[in-house]
């Protein structure tokens, strides 16, 4: 029995139908984000206390303005219940293709609402915390452009950890030897790079597995500067300590209220860090050689027919992101804590790799992740000051889920180079 | 008067061997091609026409033999060096990057530039446009390559090669992704192209496309050069048989088709492809017992979002599909599988075999998991290789032990290890989606002949096939699939070649009635 | 891997024999080669890194005259040399061409190198080197002569405790091979975790955590539940330790396949995660009751592996549970058809999904599997080992394993030798750390250099001259971050 042809649909039907279920459970996660909201913060929380969030930044000559006070209850069941408005309208109508845009909107009201919380009868300093963030995100940066670089390219470099740990130890090594971190820097640059080439050797020459060889030169990273640490640092530490590199507050902009003390008044890594992102931006999409490294990483075969030599360009790309780890290392020691202690990376350079994905692989969508990572990061040291109920070990975990979070959140919206992760077969 | 006919030879190769390993690609074979003209190499699937394009493309060099570019002998070490020389190559598979624009494609690797290390975009897109509307290639620069269609995205291959002065244009089976209507169009440019001086030398296999364009037609047969003529003094049946070496029925022979009940009723199909656009578009269709449906279309309207629905690979939005009489919607693939459903994949290397697995599991990869051949969750080894040497006796499988992995067999063979693995079930249904892709003659008469044998033991087959040839080959009936949608369904017998392209390219001829659009039954 | 041996030869004819010596030696001896290459290399890094070697080296560079630099650079030239023409394409078709057989060219291109080495030694000693080469010749003999008795003991004490029969001289004497095994069965587990892992195509880096995770829910068993039998607390606390083993890699697992999200990051994300959740738990909540240290109470003796030696020895029953496991792994991969249809999706995914397996199905459980390993690796340290848990309680089991699980084949009976190794390694590296001072993160370094030779079989292949395998055999091939 063949029936009529009424039952046809549009496509954007079709669409709604297919990703129904998907929309469904977002609804569902951004009601149940509501009620959290209510059910942890709601309750203790006196219809009196207020949460006070001081927005100067005591070391800056920024302008003041006044600290923004909020009713801590009022504000907490107020996000509590948006949340489940937006919900119920995800649940029935639908937000359709803003629905992510939705979702992050409501973790970003849990969030603040979990600052209020942390807040009543205290007060915070958000822009410190604003200005903390972005200092957890310059490793973050750095990890993702080192990403970004190689990947772009087709190589996946999961190395980036393990060659910011050597470049970490390698740059306070030789700091703290010649007392010149310029010295420092330049050192742990070329360890990154070259051993960023190594990696380039075994997955372009020897067509090893990028993952499998990635792994090894984190778990050679991890073995090699461990055992350095203990054999020579402990017996000299005089060879771990170095001076650090300057913050420098930009002058003018870092008066302005609120954004000054948070991104003009930064370590020069920071401003390092902008402007290697602007410049590989401008390189990737402007530039001929960025042209041609992209099309080495969407069809190697394409671009070798049109003359580029693509083994030649993903070694370039490779020791290139090596060097971008490399900076990221040496900013842990040489620009934030001055001494290398074990395995003080602790898994930037994976999250890097997140943020590098969560920006769809373009050096500003990985800055904007960074950022979020930072916070994410930031939330450990601030709410522990503030003697929040929830022990630091857990707070500690907040990064590392939000990355688990993230990269699921983001599946099927963005796209990696084509040939990502594919060894080129060359003609011989 | 007659004028002189002066020729000028652009490229000439004399002699040329080239073999890997044991198998020898290419023998002895001397041609020249003239400035100006189409030069067609005809051959089949393995006959090495594509071993000599990628030899004069640099891509090979020849074991013996010499090149010659415009009288000088020249060696090419890679097609970089082509390239420079002007001659430049159309690959069957696009080496287009999807995600990049029509611009970038070009001209990456002589990007015009005004400082030196920007691009000068500008001055791109001038030279482009010139050079598309030079030609009659009309393409926008800024629009992603995934965007665009196959035949547009073709012409962008072609603007590739011309953005960098190729005097030379080698096309390696360009028609095989076309409509018929994107056919013509490529043929115009072509004409045009060579009234402007290019030289286009046109692999292929098709014989009528031949006849149409070329100027100049060789044959090659088993790696040698078997004629080299004009298509004013010769036939298609007589390049046919030059192209296999003995006379070809152009059609298999069958029996009547002995009808039964319906086994596979589509209803209404309604289903996403991978970027969530419409692939099949309420579409309705039905294939009875004894019967081979075709479904005749060009690569991309649907016809693989069908097949994978049908057989339990793609989720269906909307719509029935039964399978002799049970719902089979939506169901799991190893549920339809067990319904009795065979499957010969579009791709046997990636989805129809394993090929680093032994032959033997792949010759049980349906079965396996079932009594006899796994006894109370232990897999019983010994009666799995019995079966599997039987099924590879059965249906000419030629290894010399089916222990080995799959991967060293060669492409028919591997076709017919899926075929024994499928065909040595009763099956309802079978669906078989470009079952004789990339064989030799041989093996398409083997796969067709055990087709038709399954069709006349009582089972349905569903044949996909891009090839118009094998369709009308052995279908007894003809759908036509178009954005989706069935066009017509047409009886074999009756359908002229020209009017089944016309609806493959969404052309409704006027002479096809209400009743074969509205795919009623015909008895 | 192991039962498909096939010979090379021309395609079409490959046949299988049945096997023989010949063909254990064809599969065993890359990773032979590759583990002794990594262990030159670490011997090495051990020398240039020793302090009294440095001093040496400064002492005699501070006093060298002009003959012993030329002589100097001869040797590293003649070194040089001598490689290149063993290692040279050119020098290869050079042979050819003149006519020398293959296996003469071979021959001499192995030997070249090997005769240039030794003739650069005999010219460093001769000229007043020999200081710096005995030194650097002792201190590898040193550190690898420790870590063999360190793991192995001592022969000739063995031989004397046999001779005098009494059983404590016995045991104390086969203590560090009873230490080695001790070592190897966390390792034995933690290469079935990666393993499995492996052969469905999936990279586990998450064992590292599954490890702790076992650990916290066998201790938690271990000492919270009062008055069992033994027979039943153990199996108990082990299935404890399983279960959260699989639980944390059931989490990347729904996240695969529910979400197509790449396991490569998540699993390491969920290490961290477990770190801080053990650090945590082992401050406050499960910290031993009236004391500040972060270590958990004992767990009930009824919970304990039983040790199977006399004292000194903590060879304990877990030793052998992991054998039996693997063994068990190893019926299930290769007799069954879940096992078999795991293996296939490693191996091609689309084909298997087109077969009407059900791929994430099959993801799912590999996670669970290796999961539970994992799991069971932590809760061997705790049950049998140290009897409670603290932040140690593994020195990096997790991440050896990868290199364990790659230099085994993935192969569960390939995983017991290697693990058996690794056991070995690591126990003796202690004694290493105490005799010969070289830090224990030695073998770390070491094993990350056998995974890049194993992974690159065309390195060894081109320094040992051996037989290419093709690229069938290569490793499992990336595919990027998208499904």
């Amino acid at each position: 029995m063949i029936k009529n042809n009424n039952n046809k649909h549009t496509p954007q039907e079709l669409i709604l139908i297919a990703e129904r279920s998907r929309f469904r459970r977002i609804g569902i996660i951004i009601i149940l984000i509501g009620i959290c909201t209510a059910l942890l913060f709601a309750f203790g929380t006196d219809r009196n206390q207020k949460s006070t969030f001081v927005l100067n930044s005591p070391e800056s000559f920024s302008t003041k303005i006044a600290d923004l006070v909020v009713p801590s209850l009022y504000v907490i069941l107020a996000i509590s219940f948006i949340n489940i408005l937006l919900g119920t309208y995800q649940l029935t109508k639908g937000f359709g293709r803003n629905t992510n845009k939705i979702l992050g909107l409501a973790i970003f009201l849990f969030v603040f609402s979990l600052l209020v919380w942390a807040t009543k009868d205290k007060s915070l300093n958000l822009t410190g915390m604003l200005r903390l963030s972005v200092v957890q995100a310059i490793p973050l940066i750095f990890g993702a452009l080192s990403g970004i670089m190689s990947e772009r390219s087709g190589v996946v470099n999961i190395a980036i950890e393990g060659l910011m740990l050597i470049a970490a130890m390698v740059s306070v090594i030789v700091s703290s030897a010649t007392q010149n971190i310029h010295l420092g820097l330049l050192a742990a640059l070329l360890a990154s790079g070259l051993i960023a080439l190594v990696h380039a050797i075994l997955t372009i020459r020897f067509k090893v597995d990028q993952i499998i060889s990635g792994m090894a030169i984190n778990i050679f990273a991890t073995g090699i500067t461990s055992y350095v640490g203990i054999k020579f640092l402990i017996a000299f530490p005089e060879f771990n300590q170095t001076a650090l590199y300057p913050n420098i507050a930009v002058p003018a902009l870092s008066s302005l209220p609120v954004i000054g003390p948070i991104f003009f008044n930064q370590n020069m890594f920071f401003y390092l860090a902008i402007l290697l992102l602007v410049v590989i931006q401008v390189a990737l999409f402007y530039t001929p050689w960025g042209l041609r490294t992209r099309m080495v990483g969407e069809h190697p075969r394409a671009a070798d027919t049109l003359g580029i030599n693509v083994y030649k360009k993903r070694y370039v790309s490779v020791v290139l992101s090596g060097l971008l780890a490399g900076l990221g290392g040496a900013y842990l020691t040489l620009g934030a804590v001055g001494r290398f202690n074990r395995l003080m990376t602790a898994g930037r350079g994976f999250i890097g790799l997140a943020a590098m994905i969560f920006g769809n692989w373009n050096p500003f969508g990985a800055l904007g992740a960074s950022l979020i990572f930072g916070f994410s990061s930031s939330l450990e040291s601030k709410l522990s000051i503030l003697q929040v109920p929830i022990p630091s070990q857990i707070l500690a975990m907040a990064p590392y889920i939000a990355t688990i979070v993230i990269l699921v959140g983001v599946i099927g919206k963005v796209t990696a180079p084509a040939a990502d992760g594919q060894p080129y077969e060359g003609q011989d | 008067m007659k004028k002189e006919n002066k020729m000028q030879v652009e490229l000439e190769i004399s002699n040329i061997y080239k073999s890997f390993g044991t198998v020898q690609a290419n023998k002895a074979i001397s041609l020249q091609f003239e400035k100006g003209k189409i030069h067609a190499i005809l051959g089949e699937n393995g006959a090495g026409k594509t071993t000599l394009m990628n030899i004069l493309y640099g891509l090979y060099q020849p074991d013996q033999g010499i090149i010659y570019f415009r009288g000088n002998p020249i060696q090419f070490s890679s097609p970089r060096d082509a390239i420079r020389n002007g001659i430049g190559m159309v690959h069957q598979h696009f080496m287009l990057a999807s995600e990049l624009t029509v611009l970038e494609n070009v001209i990456a690797g002589q990007e015009p530039s005004r400082l030196g290390f920007d691009i000068d975009y500008r001055t791109a897109k001038e030279k482009i446009r010139a050079i598309s509307s030079q030609f009659g290639l009309d393409v926008e620069p800024d629009v992603k390559i995934n965007d665009l269609s196959v035949g547009v995205q073709q012409r962008v291959e072609i603007l590739k090669l011309l953005y960098r002065d190729a005097r030379i244009l080698i096309l390696d089976e360009p028609t095989s992704v076309l409509t018929p209507q994107e056919i013509t169009n490529l043929f115009q440019v072509l004409k045009s192209l060579s009234s402007k001086g290019r030289t286009i030398i046109f692999i292929t296999h098709k014989l009528k496309e031949v006849m149409a364009i070329a100027d100049h037609i060789t044959v090659l047969r088993n790696g040698e050069l078997v004629t080299s003529t004009s298509p004013l003094l010769v036939n298609e049946q007589e390049l046919a048989a030059l192209m296999v070496g003995r006379n070809v029925e152009l059609s298999v022979s069958k029996s009547k088709a002995i009808l039964g009940d319906v086994m596979l009723e589509i209803q209404n199909l309604e289903v996403l492809d991978d970027r969530m656009n419409v692939a099949i578009d309420n579409l309705s269709l039905s294939v009875r017992s004894g019967e081979i449906l075709g479904i005749a279309g060009v690569q991309g309207n649907g016809q693989t979002e069908l097949v994978e629905a049908v057989t339990g690979l793609r989720s269906i939005l909307f719509g029935h599909v039964m399978i002799n009489k049970i719902e089979t919607t939506n169901l799991p693939r190893r549920q339809i599988i067990e319904l009795g459903i065979g499957h010969v994949p579009e791709d046997r290397q990636r989805d129809g075999l394993i090929l680093s697995s032994p032959v033997s599991i792949n010759m049980m990869l349906c079965s396996y998991y079932q009594n006899p051949f796994t006894k109370r969750f232990i897999l019983q080894e010994d009666i799995i290789l019995k079966e599997a040497r039987k099924r590879a006796d059965d249906f000419d499988v030629r290894t010399t032990d089916v222990r080995n992995p799959a991967n060293i067999l060669s492409g028919g063979n591997q076709q017919k290890v899926i075929i024994a693995r499928e065909f040595s079930r009763p099956l309802k249904l079978l669906v078989a989606s470009q079952p004789t892709r990339g064989l030799d003659v041989g093996s398409i008469e083997y796969v067709h002949r055990q087709i038709i044998k399954k069709r006349d033991a009582g089972t349905a087959v569903l044949l996909v096939s891009t090839e118009l040839d094998e369709i009308m080959a052995i279908s007894d009936r003809i759908a036509v699939i178009y954005r989706g949608k069935i066009q017509a369904i047409l009886d074999t017998k009756n359908s002229i070649r020209e009017k089944i392209g016309m609806l493959m390219a969404g052309v409704i001829p006027e002479d096809i009635t209400h009743m074969d659009r509205n795919n009623k039954k015909r008895q | 891997m192991k039962k498909n041996l096939l010979l090379p030869s021309e395609k079409g004819t490959v046949v299988p024999k049945k096997m023989k010596i010949i063909d254990y030696w064809k599969s065993v001896r890359l990773p032979i080669l590759a583990f002794l290459a990594a262990l030159l290399a670490g011997a090495v890094l051990i020398v240039l890194t020793d302090l009294k070697f440095y001093a040496l080296f400064k002492k005699t560079f501070s006093q060298i005259s002009t003959t012993q630099v030329i002589i100097a650079i001869t040797s590293i030239a003649l070194i040089a040399l001598s490689v290149w023409l063993g290692v040279s394409k050119w020098v290869k078709n050079l042979l050819e061409k003149k006519g020398v057989t293959k296996r003469l060219s071979v021959s001499l291109r192995v030997f070249t190198p090997i005769i240039g080495f030794i003739i650069s030694i005999f010219l460093l000693r001769l000229s007043g080197f020999s200081d710096i080469i005995d030194a650097a010749l002792n201190i590898t003999y040193i550190s690898y002569h420790s870590l063999l008795e360190g793991s192995l003991g001592n022969i000739v004490d063995i031989m004397a405790a046999f001779h005098s029969g009494n059983i404590q001289q016995i045991t104390e004497s086969l203590n560090p091979i009873s230490e080695s095994l001790v070592a190897a069965a966390p390792y034995i587990f933690g290469g079935l975790s990666v393993a499995v892992a492996l052969r469905c195509g999936i990279f586990n880096i998450g064992t590292e955590g599954q490890i702790f995770m076992g650990a916290l829910a066998s201790v938690i068993v271990g000492y919270s539940i009062k008055g069992l039998p033994p027979l039943i607390h153990i199996p108990l606390a082990m299935l404890a330790g399983a279960l959260a083993g699989a639980f944390w890699a059931f989490i990347p697992a729904i996240l695969k396949t529910k979400f197509g999200s790449n396991e490569v990051i998540n699993t390491i994300m969920l290490n961290y995660i477990a770190f801080s959740l053990v650090d945590f738990l082992l401050t406050g909540p499960i910290r031993r009751p009236d004391q500040s240290i972060p270590f958990s109470p004992y767990i009930e003796i009824s919970a304990e592996l039983p040790r199977l030696l006399p004292y000194p020895s903590r060879f304990h029953i877990g030793f052998l549970i992991a054998v039996g496991i693997a063994i068990l792994i190893y019926w299930f991969l290769f007799r069954t058809p879940a096992g078999l249809e795991i293996r296939l999706v490693g191996q091609n995914p689309n084909a298997s999904r087109y077969a009407g397996i059900n791929i994430k199905n099959k993801y799912l459980l590999a996670f669970l599997i290796s999961g539970a390993m994992g799991g069971l690796a932590g809760a061997n340290e705790v049950l049998g080992v140290s009897h409670y848990l603290s932040g140690t309680i593994s020195p990096g089991y997790g991440f050896d394993s990868i290199s364990l699980a790659i230099l085994g084949n993935n192969h569960p009976i390939g995983v017991i030798f290697t693990a058996l190794l690794f056991g070995i390694l690591r126990n003796g590296s202690t004694h290493m750390q105490n005799i010969a001072r070289v830090p224990v993160e030695i073998i770390t370094v070491v094993q990350s250099l056998v995974i890049v030779f194993i992974a690159a079989p065309t390195i060894i292949q081109t320094l040992f001259r051996l037989k290419g395998k093709g690229k069938s055999e290569q490793l499992i091939v990336t595919r990027g971050w998208g499904k």
